[in-house]
């Protein structure tokens, strides 16, 4: 409850600080929209379904480009873990392929895709796919020989083995992957929403774009700050508990 | 035992004590890539192990008794010789030869039940409850009961190698292969351990492979106790322990036939010193 208390103080400290910026007028009006209007534009944007709308949009895709990359990249891991050829090839490729800032698929997706849902789905794949592939082979290969070695005398072989030792054994690397592809993947597809108009939705980041474009602050504030949120209900709510889990299992630290 | 046309059988059977196995190992030889050259770790290896016997391997270490352990167990191929459990040849790991590995090789991702529970899973022909019933009377066995549900992380070093036994136990192998189990311990726990063991062999009837370097630690557990010279690995001389049993590790008439294998180990240390000159 304490902390909960400081914590609360914290964004209200940071809230009153905005607002006595706002006041000071340092900034123009225009570039720094008081708290207020901000709050005034999400109740606007909410009751006229606009920030729904948005939100499951981009959801939608973020979500199935998401699992996408997973149902994709864990196979690919555990292949490239396993034999050398795929590991030289595949795992080379992934590697070189994960420094590539996701945004950077972006151009590529619409020439090859169009102004479709399909450039957006591409985009966050490859957002979420590489890290995915690489956590996964770090962590089949940070198995400890002797697990299987172990699982080998009581009788465990070929599929058993990779479900029930190597697959459980490897998963504080594979969470922390699709973590990392998570937050690849939505920043991928922010910068996809904001760069690419397409028809068949308005998500939130071309709601953010057209804010900028109207000089309306209080929308491209006010949609950030739902980005922001949506990022931490995720952590909140998917990663955690996973994480916590790990942590009581294994008595490591996830931090 | 199995009546004819039955299919499953139950928990009370699966606890039965089931007959030893007795193990010849004949002419095994085993080398390793070295940096400079190959290392013969295993030179031509005899020996016999009896049902239910416990036999003690001590040697100092690289002296190829841990490979000599991983051949019988299945885990590794010997380059030439066999290893015979039962008069039938070992081609790979089962579970008739459960090991126990110096190193606690408990699964993290299960608790204390689910890693005893885990060979007993791979054992067709049981029920779940089945199951259940064996793991819980092996964890009772071992006395950690009250850690059915405990994570691995949160116990001490004695306690994970309690589960490792009561792992190691529960699909009732007829040979249990230890390698250095209680060498990361300390005394206490080990002294305890040592009783518990003798206990638990003489209830369970096992034919038991005991790798050690620690020279009373072998006297107090063996019938046998065979020492390894090293390079090559090879079965230099056996001692045969008749103390009754169970045996205290302070008695005294324990520490002369330590002493005994003590000397025989020392001589050996200073043969080699010799030799490398």
């Amino acid at each position: 409850m304490k902390r909960f208390l400081l914590a609360a103080a914290f964004f209200a400290v940071l809230v009153l600080l905005w607002e006595a910026a706002y006041r000071a007028k340092i900034w123009s009006p225009v570039l720094l929209p008081s708290p207020r209007q901000v709050v005034t534009y999400l109740e606007g944007a909410a009751a006229d379904g606009t920030l729904l709308k948005a939100t499951v949009i981009t959801m939608r895709r973020l979500i199935v480009g998401y699992l996408i990359g997973l149902v994709m990249g864990l196979p690919l891991g555990l292949l490239t873990a396993r034999w050398k050829l795929f590991h030289d090839t595949i795992g080379t490729l992934a590697l070189g392929l994960q420094t590539l800032p996701s945004v950077c698929w972006v151009p590529l997706a619409l020439l090859w895709f169009g102004q479709t849902e399909a450039a957006m789905l591409f985009v966050v794949v490859m957002g979420t796919l590489w890290s995915v592939v690489i956590a996964t082979e770090t962590g089949v290969r940070n198995v400890p020989p002797i697990y299987r070695r172990a699982a080998l005398t009581m009788g465990s072989k070929r599929l058993h083995m990779w479900f029930k030792v190597i697959l459980p054994a490897a998963l504080p690397f594979i969470v922390s992957g699709m973590k990392q592809g998570w937050a690849f993947a939505w920043r991928s597809l922010m910068a996809a929403e904001i760069f690419v108009t397409i028809l068949t939705g308005f998500g939130l980041g071309q709601l953010l774009h057209y804010g900028r474009e109207l000089s309306a602050m209080e929308q491209v504030i006010g949609i950030m700050i739902v980005i922001v949120v949506i990022g931490l209900l995720a952590d909140k709510i998917f990663f955690s508990p996973i994480e916590k889990f790990l942590h009581r299992r294994w008595g490591t630290s996830q931090a | 035992m199995h009546r004819a046309g039955r299919h499953h059988s139950s928990a009370t059977e699966e606890l039965q004590v089931i007959a030893p196995s007795k193990l010849a190992i004949e002419n095994v030889s085993k080398s390793f890539r070295g940096a400079s050259g190959p290392v013969l770790a295993l030179d031509r290896v005899s020996l016999n192990v009896a049902e239910a016997e416990f036999v003690c391997l001590v040697g100092a270490s690289g002296c190829g008794k841990t490979t000599l352990l991983n051949i019988i167990a299945g885990l590794e191929k010997p380059d030439s010789g066999t290893v015979l459990a039962d008069g039938k040849p070992v081609r790979g790991p089962g579970r008739e030869r459960l090991v126990m590995f110096q190193e606690p090789a408990l699964f993290p991702w299960l608790d204390v039940f689910g890693n005893v529970l885990f060979g007993l899973k791979l054992k067709p022909n049981l029920t779940n409850k089945d199951r259940c019933d064996v793991a819980k009377y092996y964890l009772e066995l071992v006395g950690l009961s009250r850690f059915e549900h405990a994570n691995i992380h949160e116990l001490s070093g004695g306690m994970k190698q309690r589960v490792s036994l009561a792992r190691a136990l529960a699909p009732n192998p007829r040979v249990l292969l230890m390698d250095e189990p209680f060498a990361a311990l300390d005394a206490l726990t080990r002294e305890q351990l040592y009783g518990d063991i003798q206990e638990i062999w003489k209830a369970r009837r096992k034919t038991i492979v005991f790798v050690t370097h620690n020279v009373r630690e072998a006297a107090c557990l063996g019938d046998r106790v065979l020492l390894f010279s090293p390079h090559p690995g090879r079965v230099q001389e056996k001692f045969t322990v008749d103390l009754p049993r169970p045996r205290d590790i302070n008695s005294v008439d324990l520490a002369a036939h330590a002493t005994r294998i003590t000397k025989a180990l020392k001589s050996l240390g200073q043969g080699e010193a010799i030799a490398a000159k």
